[in-house]
């Protein structure tokens, strides 16, 4: 039976693992390759990676990272962030990443989707969707509106309805981030990852709001979710991963537990 | 030195890069000629079987590999890489080399597993049951999972040939073992240590299944 998946995502900003507090912008906390390395030995089932540097040279660091981490941890992990063409994620790919993510860059351009399907294969192709809650209406009936450039632009697209185009489009994944959630640590928004995970047929990774094991707990079951991201509840050794997967086999949720 | 066939099959670094954590010194080549020289043999893969076929043959590779099975030097197939040595496979509707009896086929739609409605591909971590032991798969962490993506699984035709098994809302053949052939339907490379503990045992296995 196929183990529930709990994935740490490390944000990374000129080659250092960043960390966004409200109203105080980023800081930085450490080495990445390190932090995949401690990750990796705990127990994490994939890490996923987000570029957050805005720069081309920002590139090519992410790029070294990429490699680095590629030689010293054997599970699959993701890059997205300032992925624009085929040409981006075939560099994120040959440097060793399984998986690239794209996200605003696949609202203004969904081909691209399609096109990195043709040429890694969909399983490669992680679909990042930035949700906010909203009024339900006939331009977003599902209440939950897709927005951009990490949540500071709506794009008047629905939710749902781009989950299922994405779908359609050659993604193989989704990675499902509330940003009404994010940064709160009070968990996931499990209606809305219940309602994407359950009207499409590839797996959907829940994202923002984990604070405590229980929350993984709710969306894995309750929130029919494929795989749980984390990050601050990691990042400053509130919980360790193995001590979180613990709680989760005890609740019953499958897990994988030997590593 | 171990081969690693390269055939435009998706991207191979992940296996040489395993191997090369172990200490190993691998080769990741499309040339016969080289591959021949090779103490074993690691035939990866990902994508789609009829590509995959059509590179064999463009390469020669196809006539090759079955040469190289009759030399008793072990070969190892992962993925796709393992597909592609049965007779046919329903993706494309591809014929493959037939190295082994036995028949490629999709998931089912409208598997069910409690209650809900499973996901096509099969991806992410799960176990393997081995129904015997082999020198390949020996110092296995107890419960030990590995990551697959597929969606599409072996069938072969002889049963004895099933090392291992692996429960997707049914439960379908994840290892195969005949002579000096091994081959995994998961990733080896992506499992972390007890992926890289099967790649050492291959890295140290004779080709002998010392059933």
């Amino acid at each position: 039976m196929l183990s529930k998946r709990i994935i740490p995502c490390l944000d990374v900003r000129s080659g250092k693992l960043t960390k966004g507090i409200k109203f105080r912008g980023n800081i930085d906390i450490g080495d990445p390759v390190t932090a995949a390395c401690k990750y990796y030995e705990e127990g994490a089932d994939e890490i996923v990676f987000y570029d957050i540097t805005a720069s081309s040279d920002g590139r090519a660091i992410m790029i070294e990272v990429v490699r680095k981490v590629a030689e010293r941890i054997f599970i699959p992990f993701s890059v997205g962030g300032g992925i624009r063409s085929v040409e981006d994620m075939r560099q994120v790919i040959l440097a060793g990443a399984e998986k690239i993510s794209v996200n605003s860059e696949a609202v203004k351009n969904p081909p691209l989707i399609t096109e990195g399907a043709k040429a890694f294969g969909s399983q490669c192709v992680v679909l990042g969707m930035d949700v906010k809650k909203t009024e339900r209406s006939n331009q977003i009936p599902s209440g939950y509106e897709i927005v951009i450039h990490g949540g500071r632009i709506p794009t008047g697209i629905d939710a749902l309805r781009w989950a299922k185009e994405a779908e359609q489009l050659g993604a193989g994944e989704i990675c499902l981030n509330s940003i009404d959630a994010d940064g709160t640590q009070e968990g996931y928004e499990i209606q809305l990852t219940k309602m994407i995970s359950e009207a499409v047929g590839i797996p959907v990774i829940a994202s923002g709001g984990a604070g405590k094991p229980e929350h993984l707990r709710d969306v894995l079951t309750k929130g029919s979710a494929d795989a749980a991201l984390i990050a601050s509840m990691v990042h400053y050794e509130t919980y360790t991963i193995r001590a979180i997967k613990s709680f989760l086999a005890a609740s019953g949720v499958k897990i994988r537990t030997s590593w | 030195m171990i081969g690693i066939v390269d055939y435009k099959a998706g991207n191979l670094t992940s296996v040489a890069r395993a191997l090369r954590h172990l200490g190993e010194d691998c080769l990741v080549t499309d040339d016969p000629e080289t591959l021949s020289q090779a103490s074993r043999i690691i035939f990866p893969g990902v994508g789609a079987a009829g590509d995959a076929m059509a590179n064999l043959r463009e390469r020669r590779l196809d006539v090759w590999i079955r040469d190289w099975l009759k030399t008793g030097r072990p070969l190892l197939g992962i993925c796709l890489g393992t597909q592609v040595i049965f007779e046919h496979s329903s993706e494309n509707e591809t014929t493959c080399l037939s190295l082994v009896s036995g028949m490629v086929k999709r998931f089912p739609e409208n598997l069910v597993q409690e209650g809900r409605p499973l996901k096509i591909p099969h991806m992410g971590w799960n176990q393997v049951r081995f129904t015997r032991c082999h020198p390949v798969f020996q110092d296995l962490p107890e419960a030990a999972e590995f990551y697959f993506v597929h969606s599409y699984y072996p069938a072969p035709e002889e049963k004895r040939l099933i090392l291992g098994t692996t429960e997707y809302g049914i439960e379908f053949c994840s290892v195969v073992a005949r002579d000096n052939l091994v081959a995994v339907q998961f990733h080896p490379e992506k499992s972390g240590k007890p992926g890289l503990q099967i790649l050492r045992n291959f890295c140290r296995w004779g080709g002998v299944d010392a059933q």
